[in-house]
């Protein structure tokens, strides 16, 4: 575990450390990657329609089911389970195909791609065209204080704010009147510096579509007196989103940041398969933003092939958590600590170069 | 005004892929379609400085590596987000086994 130079964090995407970053040429560096033969890698790009078709299909029959089953048994004790499963599918699993089709990678044919993408966007209350633009800021970006727009968990570290993440509250209140106000054609100072100017107007339209939704779904809840619509619609973004939280925290949370290599930021963790259906192999995190082309199917063989040069994976999620929770204590003192996972001896070092960067320096110019 | 240089020899580009080529400082990315044809793009992606040669070829798509955005490389027409921006073409000829480019 290290600590590097001492300087407090602006995360908003127009301030100082935006400047440092682009400055020091943090923004748009040229990553780390572990060196896979050309061929090797196109057999591991292929896209194929196949998979994501059969696990689309189980995704759907499994939220249609689940739908039902709650229902069929609204009013009665056995509507937890059902509300349960339906939750997590709508509130957590949403967020992995959106991930993925969002980068185009699911399936072959871009059209289904698309459509998942933005059925997906719209059951975790984003705008897809906000969105889209924010994870490729991610990927050029990932973990730049000033730049990634994706930190999901910043220095010092918000203890109750990332424990009230998993009740979705925080997400609730934050995405909707974000979707409101877009609607209304307002667009946020941090929002306008990563979407380009002609897709402004598409984001604008995009949240007018699912206020739209929204608004049919009370509609519809009030002309039948019922919960139900609401409860289908809309509020498995509260009670369903611990899964993609417990997931998606793991993925950078304590690791180091301003570094230009994805072993120090990103976080691999083997998961049981059930929350690695429901992730769509996110677990594999590291993999992942080294290669954004390889589909989360082929995400298993690409680990195996570089696991010689990545950290070793941390073997299950309450592992990762139980390690990250006293550097995440340690960093409400002392923001500039983090944790360094250890390499194998096969792996080349670190580029962590951007460490020891003075930024102070940087600053006084 | 034409300016011809050679890119590489036909066999160094597998069917359906992509080789990165740097000519006088600049960077080129040469494609081989899946019917044996030949073409040239630039080789830096129009969103952000990644190398397009890394990306993958499907039929007449080349796709970005880094944020999977996608062109026709056969008319260097941007497909969407999160791509703009056409990339640049060039004139393709193949000659006793070598792949020219035109890149005046």
């Amino acid at each position: 575990m290290r600590a590097a130079v001492g300087n407090k964090r602006d995360y908003s995407l127009v301030g100082e450390s935006t400047r440092l970053a682009i400055e020091t040429g943090l923004a748009s560096a040229e990553w780390y990657h572990t060196d896979v033969p050309r061929k090797v890698m196109k057999e591991l790009m292929q896209r194929s329609d196949g998979r994501a078709i059969r696990d689309t299909i189980i995704w759907i029959v499994l939220i249609l089911g689940s739908a039902a089953g709650t229902v069929w048994f609204w009013g009665t004790w056995w509507v937890v389970p059902f509300l349960f499963v339906y939750g997590v599918l709508y509130g957590s699993s949403s967020d992995s195909r959106w991930h993925e089709c969002g980068h185009g990678t699911a399936f072959r044919t871009r059209w289904m791609n698309d459509i998942v993408y933005h059925i997906a966007s719209f059951m975790l209350m984003r705008n897809p065209v906000q969105w889209r633009w924010s994870h490729a800021r991610h990927h050029t970006d990932t973990i730049i204080v000033g730049r990634d727009a994706e930190i999901a968990v910043m220095r010092p570290p918000d203890l109750i704010r990332a424990g009230l993440a998993f009740t979705g509250i925080l997400d609730f209140r934050y995405s909707l009147p974000t979707l409101a106000r877009q609607a209304f054609g307002k667009l946020s100072d941090d929002e306008k510096s990563y979407i380009p100017q002609m897709e402004q107007h598409k984001a604008v339209i995009a949240a007018r579509w699912h206020m739209v939704v929204y608004a049919a779904t009370i509609a519809v809840a009030i002309a039948l007196g019922s919960w139900i619509p609401l409860v289908l619609i809309g509020l498995p973004r509260l009670y369903g989103t611990w899964h993609m939280v417990m997931t998606g925290l793991l993925q950078h949370i304590g690791l180091a940041d301003n570094v230009v290599d994805h072993r120090l930021n990103s976080r691999t963790v083997y998961m049981n398969p059930i929350s690695r259906f429901i992730y769509w192999n996110m677990n594999y995190h590291v993999e992942h933003h080294m290669f954004p082309m390889v589909p989360y199917h082929a995400l298993p063989k690409l680990h195996a092939l570089i696991k010689h040069d990545l950290p070793e994976p941390n073997p299950s999620m309450w592992h990762a958590y139980r390690e990250v929770w006293p550097v995440l204590l340690r960093q409400l003192k002392y923001e500039d600590y983090y944790l360094e996972r250890e390499l194998p001896p096969t792996a080349k070092p670190y580029r962590g170069e951007f460490h020891e960067v003075d930024m102070t320096a940087a600053a006084a110019e | 005004m034409a300016e011809w240089v050679e890119a590489c020899a036909v066999d160094d580009v597998d069917e359906e892929d992509v080789i990165r080529f740097d000519h006088g400082g600049r960077t080129f990315a040469i494609y081989r379609s899946p019917d044996d044809e030949f073409f040239a793009t630039d080789g830096f992606c129009t969103h952000e400085q990644a190398h397009i040669a890394d990306g993958l070829v499907m039929d007449d798509i080349i796709e970005c590596p880094k944020h999977n955005g996608r062109f026709n490389y056969k008319t260097g027409q941007a497909k969407g987000a999160p791509v703009c921006v056409n990339l640049k073409t060039y004139p393709v000829k193949v000659e006793a086994g070598k792949v020219m480019i035109d890149i005046g």
